[in-house]
């Protein structure tokens, strides 16, 4: 399993794996908003949690694709299905990877972006925990859609409108959490039901994913 | 006589071929009937004023934008559990028009909201929720359209719908808590019955049956058709091989 | 005959007039599609017919 989990992490770090293009396209956004929005910060401070919760989950939506996709082509993902470790646990590990290399390094650089976009100074913490907690069910989310779309050619629109609506509750809480959090409210409430909802995806998602997988493998 | 006779194809195109004129029909004069009642026949609201004849379209539409939704979920588990064809495209007949459904809630929900909070679009809990639907439904659609071979198709938007629905649930109770500083108790849908005077229950109940009825309608015309392009598709297949 | 709709006609009216094209356009479309596939299997089916007993 582990052995798995390296393999992945090391194909997306290569070249041309998309690692780092989630980032650039995080920070993309933080600067495109203030740019379309106008500068003022009163306005920006207010929008901030939720542009850096689109953002990260636009950013993290990019490399979906190949979460599955590279070992369908070459024909490891039928290896895989054979292999000793269930299908789910491979599912999930590929997840764990997928966060490993595109939720993880948004949640550490989005404090920097934070400052951009004019976000209080109590949200910070919240805006790491909020994205530390969500980004992983963003994940699990995401290779239920890969999943789906395996087989399919031009799959990454298709792939985005089926995955995007997915994330509504993830999206809500997480920015919630930010929000109240830089308001210096109390937090518990929504990070709680993140909290729910990442620990949910993750225990039942891989089961559909794997299911999905085997019927495009058929 | 069991209700799962009509898995057989050939029996569900029998049963639907008398069905339908009769549900058709129904179903016009319910609508028909129902819709000029409610417009013509009643008074308005002392608060709402002439809008609450919004409520004869509103209602049916957005009820049955969920109970098609919920049909396609449990056509979907019939297909993945007992593998009846004609289940599957049921639920593929099923979902563009829920989607209709979805759209004629929201084009009527944003019209009633634009006198009433003089905004054309509201980020009510409830239309939220409804837009949050259609996604929902684009997504099911496109994804029946992009598999080609239609078993698997089958498959994959019924594991989709599952999931799906149980997003669908979670995305409702985030929205609400998302909206829940604005407009609270505010909303748009006269949901309990209780609050809806009997001189507008009655037409707005003649239109749900109007509604149910159209669905039911459109579902078999179209299943009728889903089967009818199966046959032709493995005709086709047959020819190519033979 | 026409009530008196007052100030709020324009919602009422459009919201009547999208709903009923909505089911217009649901309707005619499914109609046409039946239509046209019911004639392309009738089709296919004289040639299976066809080339079954000729």
């Amino acid at each position: 399993m582990i052995a798995l989990l390296i393999r992945d992490m090391r194909l997306a770090m290569r070249a041309g794996g998309g690692f780092g293009l989630g980032l650039a396209f995080f920070l993309l956004v933080a600067v495109l908003v203030p740019l379309g929005v106008g500068p003022n910060s009163t306005v920006l401070a207010l929008i901030a949690p939720g542009i850096l919760w689109v953002g990260a989950l636009l950013a993290c939506l990019l490399s979906l694709d190949r979460v599955f996709a590279l070992d369908f082509e070459d024909g490891s993902l039928d290896l895989l299905v054979t292999a000793p470790i269930p299908l789910e646990g491979v599912v999930a590990i590929k997840a764990l990877a997928h966060w490993t290399v595109t939720g993880l390094p948004l949640t550490l650089v989005a404090p920097v972006l934070g400052v951009l976009l004019n976000l209080p100074a109590e949200g910070y913490v919240w805006l790491v925990v909020s994205l530390a907690v969500g980004t992983p069910a963003l994940s699990v989310i995401g290779a239920f859609g890969a999943a789906l779309t395996v087989g399919l050619k031009r799959g990454g629109l298709l792939l985005s409108l089926l995955v995007l609506p997915l994330y509504v509750p993830t999206l809500i809480f997480g920015a919630e959490v930010v929000k109240r959090g830089a308001e210096g409210m109390a937090t518990g409430t929504p990070l709680a039901l993140l909290a729910g909802i990442t620990a949910g995806a993750a225990a039942l998602l891989p089961f559909a994913s794997a299911a999905a997988i085997r019927i495009n493998l058929r | 006589m069991s209700l799962w006779e009509y898995s057989n194809p050939q029996k569900f195109m029998q049963l639907s071929r008398w069905a339908l004129p009769w549900v058709a029909g129904v179903s016009v004069l319910c609508l028909v009937g129902g819709l000029i009642w409610g417009f013509f026949g009643t008074p308005d609201d002392y608060k709402q004023g002439s809008t609450v004849k919004i409520i004869y379209l509103h209602v049916p539409a957005a009820m049955m934008a969920i109970n098609a939704w919920v049909m396609m979920l449990i056509a979907s588990l019939v297909w993945l559990i007992r593998r009846h064809h004609v289940s599957a495209l049921a639920a593929k007949a099923a979902a563009p028009v829920g989607l209709t459904f979805t759209l004629i809630a929201l084009g009527t929900g944003a019209l009633w909201g634009q006198p009433m909070w003089g905004t054309w679009w509201a980020w009510d809990p409830r239309l939220t929720s409804f837009l949050i639907l259609a996604l929902f439904y684009l997504g099911y659609i496109a994804l029946w359209q992009a598999v080609d071979d239609p078993d698997t198709a089958a498959d994959l938007t019924g594991v989709l719908c599952i999931v799906g629905s149980v997003f669908a649930l979670l995305s409702r109770y985030a929205v609400n808590f998302w909206n829940q500083g604005l407009h609270q108790g505010a909303s748009l849908s006269l949901d309990k019955k209780e609050n809806v005077a009997d001189v507008f229950w009655f037409p707005l109940l003649v239109c749900i049956a109007g509604f149910v009825l159209m669905f039911v309608a459109l579902v078999l015309l179209r299943t009728r058709t889903e089967i009818r392009l199966r046959r032709m598709n493995a005709l086709l297949a047959r020819e190519r091989m033979g | 005959m026409m009530p008196e709709l007052g100030k709020y006609a324009g919602a009422v009216l459009g919201s009547y007039a999208v709903s009923i094209a909505l089911i217009v356009v649901v309707v005619g479309w499914s109609l046409w599609r039946a239509a046209k596939v019911r004639r392309a299997l009738a089709v296919v089916e004289a040639r299976a017919g066809a080339s079954r007993n000729g």
